[in-house]
């Protein structure tokens, strides 16, 4: 289990970041489509909210990748 | 070491009524807003498109996703540094006030552009103490709480979040039969506003009766509170990286379960499946109604087998059942095939006739009342635009289907499938917060519990029907796209909570 543990961590750490460029170019693509004026503005201000609040999320998916990676999860305060 | 009440010479009862009290009043505050969104936004924003509609976004979009966070740090460092009782006592203070002036703000005919920005500070001032309460309720009876029951007694303050949207539905249903939907509309969705007022009074003076916990007066009188809580909470990588297992172990996936059953299932019967406004509101009623005794069942079960594994069958159950579930609802009041291959009659029809707004094309609409032979009624209106010029191409004929009323046995079936959801619901949220309270040290568990809680819920959950309209928009995707979203969340997180998370029930909440 410890192992199935560690190697997850690299699929999280990969995932962070993976997440941020699709919202990006989700963003790009729905900002680009919106009619010219306030619905443009709209969408730009509710997808620069979203990836705002998901930079750091994804930020922590990755330290979460790095520790599970580091093996800091094989032993909880719960287990001891 | 023993965690119980032997500190204090209140009883259990009384501490989970004071804190569950003000906790579900607090759900009412911030649910009725929702709840109103458009009346408050007839009322208090101008009608025509402007700086309005920024403000509008911002403070029924950005206010409730991206402030509850803020709300956990804030508050739930008071609460590690200045104790439980008095934090949410502020918090209640703060949630009150804010909801009785959004009931007394002035109408944007009135004071012009001040009514939005007002409604905007209390909207973040609503988030805010949103953010802190939670965390001081919970903490605040598993403190309390004798070892060994911990998840049933932090249950109760479970059930406070389905029970506040309930009682907001309820209020807003019943002011709303009482003086009318014309009254209503004008000055009557003020009273669910003020009437919170009298609620918080209440509630704080139950509150203000109760002792501090404890376990905290202990950690206080042997001088070992923490001097900086944010620090210790998320720089201390022992501690850092249990908020990160509680998020995307956890709470994350708790958050889109309950988003899902309690927000997108009656947003997706009323706009999706066409549903009737009063019966979509009524048949999540009766889920509620019936499932609300589930929190306290499967909190005081997690007690027994742990809380990891009800929680992540709750998950699982979701990812698992939530296609088949809304395929069910979308087949089954799909009228415009179902009038193809099944018997039907019309019971009126009525035609107005007038001009497209702006132009002199005319418009006919023609509204017809149909029942189904299965005993589904519904309004079919058929509208078609002729334009003044003639050489115009042929008219297009756009058919619209609203007021979709299910006939007895339908709307049973809906009503279980609804309750289903809710279930899940219940199994996912009522061990959380012992779940939660466990995982952190006293010194500051109510910092490190409210942060991965809010972002869980008021993120990952509050996106939920944001991000779920927005999939379901995308080229090539059906109305149950959306759900993709809730069940590849659920999926992530029950995942990492399978291989991370422990079953353990922590005896102590002492350390």
């Amino acid at each position: 289990m410890n192992q199935l543990k560690k190697y997850l961590g690299l699929i999280w750490i990969a995932l962070g970041p993976l997440i941020i460029i699709f919202l990006l170019q989700q963003a790009i693509d729905k900002i680009g489509a919106a009619p010219v004026g306030m619905d443009r503005t709209n969408t730009s201000l509710q997808w620069g909210i979203i990836i705002l609040i998901f930079i750091p999320i994804c930020a922590g998916l990755v330290i979460f990748g790095k520790y599970a990676w580091n093996q800091e999860y094989d032993k909880l305060p719960d287990d001891m | 070491m023993r965690s119980n009440s032997s500190g204090s010479s209140q009883g259990i009862t009384q501490v989970i009524a004071a804190s569950s009290l003000g906790t579900l009043i607090e759900w009412y505050d911030f649910y009725i807003f929702g709840s109103l969104a458009v009346i408050i936004g007839q009322q208090l924003f101008p009608s025509d498109a402007g700086a309005s509609a920024l403000i509008n976004t911002l403070a029924i979009f950005a206010a409730g996703f991206i402030v509850r966070p803020f709300g956990a740090l804030v508050f739930g460092r008071l609460g590690d540094l200045i104790g439980r009782k008095y934090t949410f006592l502020l918090t209640l203070v703060l949630m009150g006030g804010s909801t009785f002036l959004i009931g007394l703000i002035p109408s944007y005919s009135s004071i012009g552009y001040a009514a939005p920005i007002l409604v905007l500070l209390l909207r973040l001032v609503q988030g805010l103490a949103l953010g802190g309460e939670y965390g001081g309720a919970a903490t605040y009876v598993a403190e309390h709480a004798p070892a060994g029951r911990r998840g049933f007694f932090t249950s109760w303050i479970q059930t406070t979040a389905t029970l506040g949207l309930f009682l907001s539905l309820g209020v807003i249903l019943v002011t709303k039969e009482l003086i009318g939907n014309e009254a209503f509309s004008e000055w009557g969705w003020r009273v669910p506003f003020l009437l919170s007022i009298l609620l918080v009074g209440v509630s704080i003076y139950i509150r203000m009766k109760m002792h501090e916990s404890p376990v905290f007066t202990k950690l206080k009188s042997e001088g070992k509170i923490s001097a900086n809580p944010l620090k210790e909470s998320f720089q201390k990588k022992a501690n850092f990286k249990m908020v990160l297992l509680a998020l995307f172990g956890a709470t994350m996936g708790q958050g889109v379960i309950w988003y899902t059953g309690q927000f997108y299932a009656q947003s997706f019967l009323e706009n999706t499946c066409k549903l009737d406004f009063n019966e979509s509101r009524y048949i999540l009623l009766w889920a509620i109604l019936f499932a609300t005794p589930f929190f306290v069942v499967f909190g005081a079960w997690s007690d027994k087998v742990g809380r990891k594994w009800i929680m992540l069958t709750g998950m699982l159950l979701g990812v698992l059942c939530y296609r088949p579930i809304y395929q069910y609802f979308l087949d089954s009041t799909n009228v415009i095939e179902l009038q193809n291959t099944e018997a039907h009659h019309t019971s009126k029809i009525e035609t107005d006739r007038g001009y497209v707004s702006g132009t002199s094309d005319s418009l006919v609409t023609v509204r017809k009342f149909k029942t189904l032979e299965g005993g589904i009624s519904f309004t079919e209106e058929m509208i078609t635009v002729t334009p003044e010029d003639v050489l115009a191409p042929m008219p297009e004929v756009k058919t619209v289907i609203s007021e979709v009323r299910l006939p007895q046995n339908m709307y049973i079936i809906f009503i279980a499938l609804v309750f289903f959801q809710v279930l899940l619901v219940t199994m996912v949220y009522g061990p959380i917060a012992a779940f939660l309270v466990e995982l952190f040290p006293t010194q500051i568990r109510y910092t490190s519990m409210s942060l991965p809680y809010h972002i869980g819920n008021g993120v990952f959950g509050g996106l939920v029907p944001f991000i779920a309209t927005l999939i379901a928009s995308f080229n090539g995707s059906t109305p149950l796209s959306g759900l993709w979203y809730p069940i590849g969340v659920a999926a992530l997180s029950f995942l990492i909570g399978a291989v991370y998370i422990s079953n353990k029930v922590d005896k102590t909440v002492m350390d």
